[in-house]
């Protein structure tokens, strides 16, 4: 069909109004990650001085020999669990944003859908097995943590095919049965296989961070990062997904693989972050709508914008955690929880109120 | 392209297609041709298929039976990308996740043309900016969908559509829910997509007088039957429109344009079930 009855005016489309500032560009993207960057790098910084111990970034940039102590303090516990943080922060906010396009659900967060506890199931039955079967907890945990996750992935999928389009309040219901019930199996497996775990257990259960080995940063960063990149250059068949697979195969996408492409993506970088931090919730909700409303819903700047923004919020909140009732460390998953939870209730009043993101 | 000519293959052709949901068939070997060039209006009462057959048409559900033909190529044998490029369709169902701009959505409508990367080109922006213009969204291409009239909002998911450059629009009750304006409107732009870039149009509608109007063809469903079709004198029969709607309708000459227009009479006894007895 061409040409377009109005466009014969060869003028026209050069006297158009400037596209609105929210449409995404490259540049624009470019610029608003390079900012984000830095915020993550500066709190990186903040958070590095912060802690039971007095050490500054001083002690870490001009060592001496009477200040090694301090300097092994960040080095070697602090600047590692920061790592983390920053990872778990990346892959639970790109996670969510993931399941909320594909799931067509603003509520859905890795956490609220059970799919980190999926992830947690098989990370605790991969502790409680491996040693029987004379393997590597390390080596399996993470496999079986995605395993676990791409389950309760399945079993969503599973619950809501046959009825068109799945209410995003119902799909939240599915999430919290399947939390109830991953919940009791964990315990179950916790209980029988070592009764002495039980308080390791409930920290991890809410989701706490240690200072991780250098394998298992490798590894967070090795999911992190390829999944990330699949993702956001999914960004915008994602955009298009969000008004429906039918919709999507019309506009020349391959709808199913696309899903299960995004769907595998975002099921590894929660694995990842599970397997190594526990449940840590609510971030992968918060973080996408607050990114929602500063840069406006396109995947391909939302997806890395939120893994940088989660990744700055999990680093302040990790450091909080340590610092604000030093020498006594409360586990991350009660900050993000009690900051979370309320946000989650005020995004679903405002849904109620009928307006969306 | 060129103005749609007899030669050539039909743009869109259904070829004994059979479909059915669960075991009963709605489609039992269905044929329909629509020209290249033509604009066809599919009527008929709710549950005749309509939607269904756009969604067979459209590629979206897979026939059990039969053939579909998308300009003499079959339909499951073209890659959904080169589809696109061929067809379009504006859905019943235009909901999105999460609300964005008239443009971000009109630029959706480049999907077919994307590169690996997903991001627009200059090329991109220009036929979207093309399709605004000529469906009269482009004021308020900044404006988000949810502060959009419905009227505006059905303009701009047509836009989405004819940014994707088709040669062939598929619409699935594109005048729901609006006024007459604007159902004027719609059927306005469609026409002279039709007229004046040879857009070969098919459309459902509920308003059969509108799409009387303005289409040169009438294809009239009935339970996944075709049960009359061709110019909308000869398909607007009182007897043949009383028998497939199932209520007695007159038919007379439109005073504004002459084309036929038919107006219910009054329902026969039984015919129209409302309950007896007390109302409320």
């Amino acid at each position: 069909m061409r040409p377009l009855p109005m466009a014969s005016e060869p003028a026209l489309a050069d006297t158009l109004p400037a596209p609105p500032p929210r449409r995404f560009t490259p540049a624009r993207a470019a610029a608003i990650l390079a900012l984000l960057a830095a915020l993550l790098a500066a709190t990186v910084a903040a958070a590095l001085t912060l802690g039971s111990t007095s050490a500054g970034l001083r002690e870490l940039l001009f060592p001496d020999s009477a200040q090694a102590v301090s300097r092994a303090i960040l080095l070697e516990v602090r600047l590692p669990r920061i790592l983390l943080a920053a990872a778990v922060g990346a892959c639970l906010s790109a996670a969510g944003v993931c399941f909320q396009a594909v799931l067509r659900n603003p509520l859905a967060d890795p956490y609220i859908l059970g799919v980190s506890g999926g992830a947690g199931l098989g990370s605790i039955l991969a502790s409680a097995a491996a040693p029987a079967a004379g393997l590597a907890v390390t080596t399996v945990r993470p496999a079986a943590a995605f395993g676990g996750a791409l389950a309760a992935v399945a079993a969503l999928l599973a619950m809501s095919r046959g009825r068109g389009r799945v209410l995003p309040e119902t799909m939240i219901l599915l999430g919290v049965v399947m939390n109830a019930t991953i919940m009791a199996a964990i315990m179950f497996i916790v209980t029988m296989a070592d009764f002495s775990r039980y308080a390791g257990t409930m920290y991890w259960l809410i989701g706490n961070l240690a200072s991780p080995s250098g394998g298992e940063l490798a590894l967070v960063y090795g999911c992190l990062i390829p999944g990330l990149i699949a993702l956001t250059i999914m960004g915008q068949p994602l955009n298009v997904l969000a008004g429906g697979e039918e919709l999507a195969g019309q506009l020349g996408l391959d709808a199913p693989r696309i899903r299960v492409a995004a769907l595998g993506a975002g099921s590894l970088v929660t694995a990842a972050a599970v397997s190594l931090s526990g449940l840590v919730g609510f971030v992968g909700l918060v973080v996408p709508h607050a990114g929602r409303v500063l840069l406006g819903p396109d995947n391909r700047l939302l997806l890395p914008a939120s893994a940088l923004l989660g990744g700055a919020v999990l680093v302040a909140a990790d450091t909080a955690a340590r610092a604000l009732f030093a020498p006594t460390q409360i586990p991350v998953g009660v900050i993000t929880a009690l900051m979370g939870g309320p946000c989650f209730l005020w995004l679903f009043a405002r849904r109620a109120a009928g307006r969306t993101s | 392209m060129t103005r749609g000519t007899e030669a050539g293959p039909a743009a869109i052709e259904a070829r004994a297609v059979r479909f059915g949901y669960g075991r009963d068939a709605l489609f039992d070997g269905l044929d329909l041709a629509v020209a290249r060039g033509s604009m066809t209006a599919l009527i008929g009462p709710n549950g005749s298929g309509k939607t269904t057959l756009i969604r067979l048409l459209s590629g979206s559900i897979p026939p059990q039976g039969g053939e579909l033909l998308l300009e003499g190529r079959l339909l499951s044998r073209l890659a959904p990308r080169a589809r696109a490029r061929l067809l379009a369709v504006v859905p019943q169902d235009t909901a999105l996740t999460f609300d964005v701009t008239v443009l971000e959505m009109v630029l959706m409508g480049r999907t077919p043309y994307l590169g690996w990367l997903g991001l627009e080109s200059h090329g991109d922006l220009a036929a979207a900016r093309r399709a605004m213009a000529c469906t009269g969204t482009l004021p308020f291409a900044s404006r988000l969908l949810s502060r959009l009239s419905g009227g505006e909002r059905q303009l701009a998911v047509v836009a989405r559509a004819l940014a994707q450059e088709p040669r062939t629009l598929l619409l699935d009750e594109p005048t729901a829910y609006l006024d007459v304006r604007h159902r004027l409107q719609v059927y306005e732009l469609l026409a002279r997509l039709n007229r004046e870039s040879g857009l070969t149009i098919l459309t459902t509608s509920h308003d059969i007088n509108l799409a009387a109007r303005y289409c040169g063809r009438m294809v009239l469903l009935k339970d996944g039957r075709i049960r009359a079709d061709g110019p909308a004198a000869q398909v607007f029969q009182p007897a043949i429109l009383a028998e497939v709607y199932g209520t007695p309708l007159h038919v007379f000459s439109d005073p504004v344009t002459g084309t036929p227009h038919a107006v219910p009479g009054r329902p026969a006894a039984g015919s129209v079930d409302v309950p007896a007895g007390p109302v409320l």
